[in-house]
């Protein structure tokens, strides 16, 4: 294989007119790093509350919230995106879809959605799994002094089944910043999407997919060192989870 | 007019097991009463179903006055005013021992941070832990972690206390320790109900004991009599098991 290995390229400029390759890569990471925080608070948010709810001792809630993880948890990641970004707008009445469609942003925000959604049923499955880790009499010593079942969840069962969970959602979130390199088919120049606009205009395929290579494992080596961090800080004194 | 009143309870798990049967007791202001009986035997459900932890399917319960199988009775007030210890403590793993004891009393009774602070140290003093009060509950051995629950459920004024074996799992050398707490509070004149397999405790403070076996209350004696001349068969061999040890 005779391939012209040719670094410079980074640094040449871009045809898109925003400065170099490398630019365009950086322009790319900054909308990875975007769609992956946003679609993370969204599978936080919605991926908590459905977690919860799971637990709860209503049959019909948790019933509910197992439909809402095997939805979405089971429908390819590519598939929800499509749908969210192509079928739902046509579905709305006429001038909500037609707004939809106008987004300036409507890749992005269907990604953050789409990912989200998508992820938040795994975060889902950790929130059960980290409550139902819990010794069922913590549930019990915190009704028992007179909380309610709100209060029990906010004080006692939640930020224990959070640190448990921790090294869980550190994969997780990874999970979702990987996952963010499928927006690219509706459209969302995030990394995967601008290392792939670069082999297209430059030819240095290589060259391109390495850059992003290296990118995307230094973002995770960044949001790992800052996981591990958290642990630290908020891990328990004498408690060790799972030992 | 009793403490608590159990009359004709009945208890399922599920719609088969019937975990309860009919059981009729009553505890009086100040009263001990011990709960012994074989595992399995519904002592936990029992004491469990006092402060509503456990629903139940017929019968009547009454502590203080308030109605607990009522819809109408507003259950985390009432759970407020009855303490519980529990066989594994159930501390908060991730609160300070100060913050275990203040939670319910900010939550639940509304107290201030410096007045729940302040009950605190007076309840850690008198369990001897107050140099352990910055301390989380895993610092701690069981016997002190036992005592901590001990102190948890106080600090709340409750009207009486629920002790579902409060000893079995400590080490031995422990089981004194969190003994002495709660015959100290017997003496002082708390109404209370103990699960409980240590029968030294129950001769020493006991007025009453109670033996379950299959969801049954099979026998409910002062304790003298119970231990002098057990009526039922079931109890006898009950005691002459448990007193080899
Ligand atoms: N949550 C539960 N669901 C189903 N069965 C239970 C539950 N808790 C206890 N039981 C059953 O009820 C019976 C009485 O249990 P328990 O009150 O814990 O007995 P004890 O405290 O005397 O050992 C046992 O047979 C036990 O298996
Ligand atoms: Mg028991």
């Amino acid at each position: 294989m005779d391939y012209h290995w040719n670094w410079a390229i980074l640094w040449a400029p871009s045809p898109d007119g925003n400065g170099t390759y490398f630019d365009m890569l950086m322009d790319g990471l900054k909308w990875t790093i975007a769609t992956s925080v946003c679609a993370w608070l969204v599978a936080l948010v919605f991926g908590s509350l459905v977690g919860v709810a799971r637990t709860l001792p209503f049959k019909w809630l948790a019933r509910l919230g197992d439909a809402y993880v095997e939805l979405f948890r089971n429908i390819p990641l590519l598939v929800q995106l499509f749908l969210w970004f192509f079928v739902i707008p046509e579905m709305l009445p006429h001038d909500w879809g037609t707004f939809v469609k106008q987004l300036r942003y409507g890749p992005f925000l269907t990604a953050v959605v789409g990912i989200g959604f998508y992820m938040s049923s795994r975060v889902a499955m950790q929130v059960s799994a980290g409550i139902n880790t819990l010794p069922r009499g913590q549930r019990m010593a915190g009704t028992a002094i007179g909380l309610t079942t709100a209060q029990t969840y906010r004080y006692i069962l939640l930020p224990m089944a959070y640190r448990i969970m921790l090294p869980p959602l550190t994969s997780e979130f990874l999970n979702t910043i990987k996952n963010s390199s499928v927006a690219l088919t509706i459209g969302l120049m995030e990394l995967t999407g601008s290392a792939r606009a670069m082999q297209e205009f430059s030819f240095q395929v290589f060259e391109a997919f390495t850059a992003a290579t290296v990118i995307y494992l230094l973002l995770n080596a960044v949001v790992t060192i800052g996981m591990r961090m958290l642990e630290r800080r908020v891990s328990v004194p004498g408690f060790n989870a799972g030992k | 007019m009793p403490m608590i009143s159990i009359r004709n309870v009945n208890k399922w798990y599920g719609t088969h097991f019937q975990a309860l049967k009919d059981c009729t007791t009553s505890v009086e202001p100040g009263e001990v009463v011990v709960v012994c009986g074989p595992s399995g035997s519904g002592k936990s459900t029992l004491i469990k179903t006092i402060n509503a932890l456990e629903p139940i399917q017929g019968g009547e319960i009454v502590v203080d006055r308030v109605e607990v199988t009522s819809p109408k009775t507003n259950l985390p007030k009432l759970r407020a005013r009855v303490g519980m210890v529990f066989q594994h403590f159930e501390l908060f793993p991730h609160l300070r021992i100060t913050d275990n004891l203040c939670l319910g009393q900010q939550k639940v009774l509304g107290r201030s941070r410096e007045e729940a602070m302040e009950k605190a140290m007076r309840l850690l003093d008198r369990v001897g832990l107050k140099d352990h009060a910055e301390k989380y509950p895993g610092q701690l051995s069981g016997g002190q972690q036992q005592r901590v629950a001990i102190a948890r459920a106080l600090v709340m004024d409750p009207v009486c206390m629920l002790f579902d074996e409060p000893t079995s799992a400590l080490d031995p050398e422990m089981i004194n320790e969190v003994l002495d707490v709660m015959v100290e509070l017997a003496k002082e004149g708390m109404t209370m109900m103990v699960v409980t397999h240590e029968m030294g405790f129950a001769r020493k403070v006991a007025h009453r004991v109670i033996f379950m076996d299959a969801g049954e209350i099979v026998e409910d004696a002062p304790t003298e009599d119970f231990f002098a001349h057990p009526r039922s068969e079931r109890a006898r061999l009950f005691l002459s098991k448990i007193l080899q040890h």
